[in-house]
């Protein structure tokens, strides 16, 4: 237990070793690992942000495919509707036309019956007419008739 | 057996104890002392060259590589080295934080480097006892204790250190007054003005014991606890002297006591830095 000179020369190489761990060691140690925790902090806060941004985006995407899905099903609600538009104006189309073109036939059939009639009349006549000229060729009696041609060329 | 010739068992143990003393003969010339006698003649004026030569190099190693670790700390990934000074840190901050109420830049890094540094000079007691006095032996060395915190000189050193810090810091927060008051008014404290000055008389005795008993306490404890595990290693090498069977028989003692001294180091080491934290902490805080 002889305390001599070493204590001094001990508490002076103490000193010189805590200031240079004050000055060089602590403090660049303490910001490297408030630093890092920092960082890790804001790791984990932005890895939470990311997962609740997913989420919305999830939801996002699927509130979109509902609605895709109903419009979708609108579009064919409406086009089913106008195709069976489509064919019940296809439908009624057709039958102003069938009625349009029966009228027309009809009328022209007419026509053609009145025609037919006019002609026959005409070819009747005429078959009268000839029959009558043979008949009267026969028996006609120029002096006896002569009164009603001269009549009838009077009437002409 | 430090130095090849046959001596006595008390020749090899105080052979062991004693330091490699430079200093001032009393004819005024400086020197290496030759013998303990010599030594003691020195006095004051006398330095432990291996207390010195080890805790310095102790001391140098463990700022290098701490140093070396804080150049290139980075918030990334840290390497092995960093990794290793980030736990030493964080467990000496941690211990701060437990025990320290106030705010001072200097107390951690203070409790670090006693941490480690009271650490590897304990540490050097795990060191076989007789090889590195051997190897000064063949260097011409005589004398080597390797241990640094089996010197009362390096012990109170760190304490003294310690105390001035409490005295510098009692003063500095509770200025000249209040730190005698904290001396001088309490535990006793009376109305009276005749009984004034006698409790201010016993006051200060107790109080003035229980501040000189921390730097005291502190550093004897180190010493104390590192001197007798050294002791028991010098003592256990001796068995190697004496036959295979006590020879076997101190291997395995000292292997044993040993590990068992690994608890010691560490543990003496994390009391000496938590009492340094809580005495700096009682100089802060104005408590009473």
């Amino acid at each position: 237990m002889n305390i001599n000179l070493t204590l001094i020369a001990q508490l002076v190489s103490f000193a010189v070793f805590v200031w240079f761990v004050m000055k060089f060691v602590w403090p660049p140690m303490v910001k490297a690992m408030e630093e890092r925790k920092a960082r890790i902090a804001d790791g984990l806060a932005a890895a939470e942000r990311g997962v609740h941004e997913k989420e919305l985006a999830e939801q996002a995407a699927r509130e979109k495919l509902h609605e895709a899905k109903q419009q979708s099903a609108e579009i064919l609600a409406r086009a089913e509707k106008r195709a069976a538009e489509i064919v019940d104006e296809a439908k009624e189309q057709a039958r102003v036309e069938g009625e349009r073109i029966l009228a027309a036939a009809r009328i022209e059939a007419e026509q053609e019956l009145n025609k037919a009639k006019e002609a026959l009349r005409q070819k009747v006549g005429e078959l009268a007419v000839a029959g009558a000229e043979k008949i009267l060729r026969r028996e006609i009696d120029a002096s006896a008739h002569k009164e009603i041609l001269d009549e009838l060329a009077q009437q002409l | 057996m430090a130095s090849g010739e046959t001596i006595t068992s008390s020749e090899y143990i105080s052979h062991h104890l004693t330091n490699l003393v430079y200093g001032r003969f009393p004819d005024g010339h400086w020197g290496l002392a030759h013998s303990a006698e010599e030594a003691k003649e020195f006095g004051f004026w006398a330095i432990h060259l291996d207390s010195m030569f080890w805790s310095i190099v102790l001391g140098l190693l463990f700022s290098y590589f701490f140093w070396k670790a804080a150049k290139s700390a980075t918030a990334g990934v840290p390497g092995k080295l960093q990794n290793f000074v980030e736990m030493m840190v964080e467990f000496v901050d941690n211990s701060v934080k437990g025990s320290f109420t106030g705010r001072n830049p200097l107390v951690a890094p203070l409790a670090l480097t006693i941490f480690v540094w009271v650490f590897l000079m304990n540490l050097m007691d795990l060191v076989p006892v007789d090889l590195i006095p051997r190897i000064a032996g063949w260097l011409g060395i005589h004398y080597m204790k390797v241990v640094p915190s089996t010197d009362p000189n390096v012990t109170f050193a760190l304490a003294l250190g310690v105390f001035l810090l409490i005295l510098y810091y009692s003063i500095k927060i509770k200025g000249v007054g209040g730190f005698i008051g904290e001396l001088t008014g309490q535990p006793f404290q009376t109305e009276n003005w005749l009984l004034r000055p006698i409790f201010f008389v016993i006051n200060l005795i107790l109080e003035g014991v229980g501040l000189l008993a921390k730097p005291l306490s502190l550093s004897l404890r180190l010493f104390g606890n590192m001197y007798a595990g050294e002791m028991i290693f010098i003592l256990i090498s001796l068995m190697y002297g004496a036959g295979w069977v006590l020879g076997l028989f101190g291997g395995a003692l000292q292997f044993v006591w040993a590990v068992f001294h690994i608890l010691v180091i560490t543990l003496q080491a994390f009391i000496f830095m938590t009492l340094t934290i809580v005495y700096l902490d009682m100089a802060h805080s104005e408590h009473h």
